[in-house]
């Protein structure tokens, strides 16, 4: 919670650097005799908060109380699960153990592919006097702006000539590109902020360009390096479109496509498909729980810089 | 045997080779499919391209029959009041959740990261839980607000053609209030302090000192956060499908769905090119406020 209290862009900056976002806590001398009003105050804001949170968390709270409640598919469900069933769970691992694989080796590709070809990149747009580094970066920038159908569309055709359809390279491959202009803007971002006295000394200590980026820069960057991996991984988990329209057989079936399909086959079997809902959950909980602050400064700083 | 200084012409040549092989991904995934679509739209695909390959050039005929069809104006006008409809619930909730956590109190950090997950889990999978929720004679919302005695029928959230696009509007609302109260959170720790305290003293009120000190300060960073929100809106696809798959009676046929369907359903990928090709013009659009609202950020 400390690491979040201090603001959302900590993994996005160097070490060495300071943000000026604390405030003096408690506030100013002047507010001292009103304590019993601010812990008013702060009672109410939460009882407030944890209101809100109810209300807008209470689908995700109601998928986990269908997923554990056996005859979950009636009307009348009981609001709390009185015993713990797992027979839903059952059936949704038989069904999506598969699918779940697939996801965790597509995505997980996806984050190498990512970064291998970002990292050089951020590093020579951020260090290397390029001309044209600023027009590449608005390049960078510009691409969120093409649809991901439209992608399709053409990535289809050139699959069908190349004999990607129907394989994980190709799904690898263009999952990728949905964390490559994010990781290059993320780490360019963090890049330019390393000292260049650090670089320099690499240089001078005889090593080249890459010697400097594997063994000096890459290390340094290992915040920005584990947000933009984190949102890649992320993104590619969350896929849908290319998983739905770069695979014609159930070759490659990542989790998102395969709840798309068992609803339309089980619509009664609402149990099993929310126990599917939560094992593809899983990842973005876990994510949040282990790497808070690296969720949050990835948004701000991938929208923001 | 190396040598310790590279040769000049060398040395201008290398920085390229770090980017080279994104830009090279940049031109292939992002480059080529907007052209291709530009080209695509100006073909003819029949089923029988699917195993020739082949798709003659047919001149307009793609565009003519793109457009003289009633789906696609009613799917165009659809996509405008669903990115509307969105961005003004989530900007809004967004902007009074920033407001209110930028109030620090005990466990507030922890409450805006948990918010997050409706954002984090995949769109296909918030879809299938609303479905679920939003289900006409077994779902959860409509039993409470029979219970509450606020309606005296069953809603048909999704199975009435008049009621399913402003269900899907509210979903994506709550899919998308998270990003907003992030980014804007964060606009607001940038804002000094003593900025509004200053306000507050001069006698200004909380909405005065909102409107006149904290939103002039905060336009960039809405800007940024309503271009972006507009960009990933307009293109909406996975959820739509997921709830409704664009049904009932194609009433929440969004541009999206409608490429989807010309393409990948009927394989005409000509006539979902044009469809597609309307898309990217709608975000060009969006895209030129973006870049003059971000000018001269890139370098920060």
């Amino acid at each position: 919670m400390s690491a979040l209290r201090s603001g959302t862009g900590d993994a996005a900056r160097p070490p060495g650097a300071t943000t000026r976002r604390q405030r003096a806590p408690g506030g100013s001398p002047r507010r001292r005799p009103r304590t019993t009003r601010k812990a008013r105050g702060d009672a109410v804001s939460l009882v407030v908060g944890v209101l809100v949170l109810a209300v807008l968390l209470f689908p995700l709270y109601w998928m986990v109380n269908t997923a554990l409640q056996p005859g979950a598919s009636a009307a009348g469900l009981p609001w709390f699960p009185r015993s713990l069933d797992l027979g839903n769970f059952q059936r949704a691992w038989e069904s999506q153990a598969g699918n779940l694989l697939t996801s965790v080796l597509v995505a997980l590709g996806s984050v190498a592919v990512c970064l291998t070809v970002a990292a050089p990149a951020a590093y020579a747009l951020a260090r290397f006097r390029l001309r044209g580094a600023d027009t590449i970066v608005f390049a960078t920038l510009i691409t969120q702006m093409v649809p991901g159908i439209v992608v399709a569309n053409a990535l289809y055709n050139a699959y069908v000539g190349l004999g990607l359809v129907n394989s994980y390279l190709g799904l690898i491959l263009a999952d990728a590109s949905l964390g490559l202009p994010f990781s290059i803007v993320l780490l360019r971002a963090f890049m330019v902020s390393i000292p260049e006295e650090v670089i320099e000394a690499g240089m001078i200590d005889g090593g080249g360009r890459l010697r400097v980026l594997v063994s000096i820069v890459l290390p340094m960057s290992r915040n920005a390096l584990i947000t933009a991996g984190l949102f890649t991984f992320l993104f590619a988990w969350s896929d849908f479109l290319f998983a739905l329209t770069l695979n014609t057989t159930d070759a490659v079936k990542p989790v998102t496509l395969g709840i798309y399909e068992y609803i339309g086959a089980h619509v009664g079997d609402w149990g099993a498909v929310m126990a599917a809902a939560v094992l593809s959950s899983v990842p973005a909980a876990v994510l949040l729980v282990v790497a808070q602050r690296y969720v949050a400064a990835g948004i701000s700083s991938g929208a923001l810089k | 045997m190396r040598t310790r200084t590279p040769a000049p012409r060398r040395r201008a040549l290398t920085p390229w080779l770090f980017v080279a092989p994104a830009l090279a991904y940049m031109l292939l995934f992002f480059g080529y499919p907007l052209v291709r679509n530009v080209v695509m739209s100006f073909q003819d695909y029949t089923f029988s391209t699917y195993f020739t390959g082949e798709a003659p050039f047919n001149g307009l005929e793609n565009w003519r029959t793109v457009f003289s069809d009633e789906l696609f104006g009613a799917s165009l006008w659809r996509t405008l009041l669903f990115t509307v409809g969105s961005l003004a619930g989530q900007f809004g909730i967004g902007m009074a959740l920033a407001l209110f956590f930028s109030r620090r109190f005990p466990l507030s950090g922890v409450m805006r990261s948990l918010l997050l997950l409706p954002w984090l889990i995949p769109m296909v999978v918030a879809g299938t839980v609303w479905r679920r929720v939003l289900d006409q004679e077994t779902g959860v919302l409509n039993e409470a607000l029979q219970a509450l005695h606020l309606t005296s029928s069953a809603v048909p959230w999704l199975s009435s053609p008049d009621q399913a696009l402003l269900s899907v509007v509210l979903v994506n609302i709550w899919i998308g209030v998270p990003f907003n109260m992030v980014i804007l959170y964060g606009g607001l720790q940038e804002i000094p302090a003593e900025l509004r305290e200053a306000a507050v003293l001069d006698g200004a009120g909380p909405f005065r000192s909102f409107f006149s000190v904290t939103l002039p300060l905060l336009r960039p960073v809405v800007t940024v956060v309503l271009v972006l929100g507009f960009m990933s809106t307009v293109k909406i696809l996975d959820l739509v499908l997921a709830l409704t798959n664009g049904g009932p009676a194609h009433s929440t046929e969004t541009l999206g769905t409608l490429t989807y369907q010309l393409s990948f359903l009927r394989l005409d990928f000509g006539q979902g090119a044009v469809v597609g090709n309307v898309l990217i013009v709608l975000s060009m659009v969006f895209a030129a406020v973006y870049l003059r609202a971000n000018r001269g950020g890139v370098n920060r």
